[in-house]
């Protein structure tokens, strides 16, 4: 690889996007299981979104997240807003709904990775109490909006891209979906309203890792072809290399032709992971199932870190 | 009695003139919801999101978060039953102000099972940061909107449209969580929702002539259900407690009074008025009142059961108290 002809900011995002995944990795092996898969597949995706597509003010929360103080409600006016970790919503800024909840773990690292959260944030994922929840919730660090039952995510971005048509803001909403959602029929009427409502304000990247919790997605339901139903339904459709972070970036530029953007980013769910490959086609949710496989990836980790400028 | 036509459509139109931030999402029931002169008044803010509710729900959790005030029209029905995951997960866990103006509560509609909202207030109820509340005449409707908008959070609202009776005095506003005493009594209690009321208002006048002393309280809220006036009600009752609505016994009027009463030891007898945890089919609204033993003739046997005597009050004596005779005369409702 000729690293060196790369534009700075190409090996900055692929230095984050390693990070991502070996983060991600340390969490699994310390954890005993995560979802390391759609790590493999979204880390360059995760990247470039908070890198270089994304234009985001500061983040205005604690490096450390608040503990959990309750649900929303009108009695909790206050509670935490995991959208302040990505500056919150501000008129010339790009705002970012995050969808498929259960990334939450790869959320969370890449914040620790582009200096919005503390490394040891994750110690507290998934303990009671605590606002680093396993399927991120709206108080959970760089989450906006809940949307753990998948597909919700878009049609709230659909408002919020309303609403800054409306307020005559010029700031992009951005969300981050997986390829599985695309068999919830809400998507496809989100589609439609945000073409027949002209926005064009809203771009969706979506990880086409070609996985789904029962195994693969063509073994599952019939997606396919997601492109060219993408375009019938009024969306400007983009199909990248989802670990080419130069494309994924290039992707995002705007076109002002009242339609919604769709960048279809293909993934490699076992992308740096190649012990991965035995398990197809069950990636979901990895869990280690005897010393042998967790050494296996002990030695993974030790070999990506050798990769990376790393700094637990 | 006056009938009034129409009254949310006009009123809903002037209501909105000073409040920008108003806007109204339909689901291609623009017209039959009683909202197209609005849409024609405001066309900025009215959003045609079509078939499609599930969709509509997130737009309007979106667009709240950023301000506005989503007033989303379509049938009752099609409001909690398609976009149920929808409505709680992407409007009613983070207690956005979005008001769901539902139409055709219960067996109003003519549309059969499919369009009748029997069991909405039993979901909403259920649905955690939801206030709920259930349309009596012209002067609640009227009067409902600057209640529902200073709420924080969701509203959802069983509306009444087209042809609408005024029971209410004009000069009493719709208030929330606040019942209206109709009359006063010690025999029996009834509480009465919706379209209910104005049947047992029917009743009530001719059980008052035969000596029976009857406190009647028209209940428009739902949730909260912590009025003080419904406590003191089923206190005074020496003969038992009548619930009457337009809405399923299980979860809705007659299950709120009755966690009520269990929870203040109230030791008296509670008749559910309402319908018997059954679908229904399409038809006028008179006859499925009638079938679903939701009008006053209902009422009164209601009454003779808890009381144990026979009133002889015949469906002509009712008849000739009718305080609505408009209802009879009215077109058939069409969708």
């Amino acid at each position: 690889m000729t690293t060196a002809t790369k534009k700075p900011w190409v090996e900055e995002t692929e230095e984050v996007a390693k990070r991502i995944r070996l983060r991600v990795l340390e969490h699994v092996l310390r954890n005993n299981g995560g979802y390391l898969s759609q790590a493999c597949s979204s880390a360059e995706l995760f990247a470039t979104l908070y890198t270089r597509v994304m234009s985001l003010g500061p983040s205005t929360a604690p490096m450390m997240p608040p503990r959990y103080q309750g649900v929303p409600g009108p009695d909790n006016p206050d509670y935490p807003r995991g959208g302040a970790y990505n500056g919150g919503i501000r008129p010339d800024k790009d705002q970012f709904i995050f969808s498929p909840a259960h990334y939450a773990l790869i959320l969370y690292a890449t914040l620790i990775e582009v200096g919005r959260l503390a490394p040891e944030a994750l110690d507290e994922f998934n303990v009671d109490g605590s606002t680093v929840e396993m399927i991120g919730h709206e108080h959970s660090p760089g989450v906006d909006t809940t949307t753990g039952s998948l597909a919700q995510g878009i049609s709230q971005a659909g408002g919020f891209a309303l609403a800054r048509k409306l307020l005559g803001e010029h700031g992009r909403v951005w969300v981050l979906m997986s390829d599985g959602e695309f068999q919830e029929g809400e998507v496809w009427e989100a589609l439609a309203a945000m073409a027949f409502h002209e926005l064009d304000n809203v771009g969706i990247y979506v990880d086409v890792n070609q996985q789904q919790c029962d195994g693969e997605i063509r073994t599952t339901m019939l997606t396919d072809p997601l492109l060219e139903r993408l375009e019938a339904f009024g969306a400007r459709a983009i199909s990248v290399d989802g670990h080419d972070v130069e494309a994924l970036a290039a992707a995002s530029a705007p076109a002002e032709d009242g339609r919604p953007l769709v960048v279809l980013a293909n993934t490699d769910p076992t992308r740096c992971m190649n012990s991965l490959e035995r398990r197809r086609p069950k990636l979901h949710y990895v869990r280690f199932a005897s010393a042998a496989e967790r050494a296996e990836y002990e030695e993974l980790y030790e070999t990506l870190k050798g990769t990376t400028e790393w700094k637990s | 009695m006056e009938i009034v036509a129409s009254p949310h459509a006009r009123n809903f139109v002037s209501w909105s003139a000073d409040k920008p931030k108003v806007i109204v999402l339909s689901a291609d029931l623009t017209n039959s919801c009683e909202v197209g002169v609005w849409s024609k008044t405001y066309p900025e803010r009215f959003f045609s999101f079509g078939l499609a509710e599930q969709n509509m729900m997130g737009f309007a959790a979106g667009l709240a978060r950023r301000g506005f005030f989503p007033y989303l029209h379509t049938f009752a029905v099609f409001l909690y039953r398609r976009p149920y995951d929808q409505l709680a997960m992407s409007v009613a866990y983070p207690n956005l102000p979005v008001r769901l103006i539902g139409f055709l509560p219960g067996i109003i509609s003519p549309g059969g099972a499919s369009h009748q909202a029997i069991e909405d207030v039993a979901i909403m109820r259920a649905t955690p940061n939801m206030t709920v509340i259930d349309m009596g005449d012209a002067t609640d409707v009227e009067t409902c909107l600057d209640e529902i908008q200073a709420v924080n959070g969701p509203v959802y609202v069983r509306m009444l449209r087209g042809e609408v009776p005024r029971l209410f005095d004009q000069s009493e506003p719709f208030a929330l969580n606040q019942a209206r005493v109709l009359s006063h009594g010690r025999d029996l209690t009834i509480l009465s929702s919706g379209i209910c009321t104005e049947e047992a208002m029917r009743a009530t006048s001719v059980l008052r002539d035969r000596g029976i002393s009857i406190n009647h309280l028209h209940v428009s809220t739902l949730k909260p259900f912590t009025d003080p006036q419904v406590v003191e009600a089923i206190d005074e009752a020496q003969q038992g407690v009548i619930t009457m609505e337009n809405h399923s016994i299980v979860g809705g009027l007659g299950s709120a009074v009755a966690e009520l009463m269990a929870e203040s030891g109230a030791a008296k007898k509670l008749l559910r008025i309402g319908i018997q945890d059954r679908y229904s089919h399409g038809a006028t609204r008179h006859t499925l009142m009638k079938e679903n033993e939701l009008d006053a003739l209902s009422l009164v046997r209601g009454v003779e059961r808890l009381t144990g005597s026979q009133l002889g009050i015949t469906e002509d004596d009712l008849a000739a108290v009718r305080i609505d005779a408009a209802h009879s005369e009215t077109k058939a409702e069409a969708l």
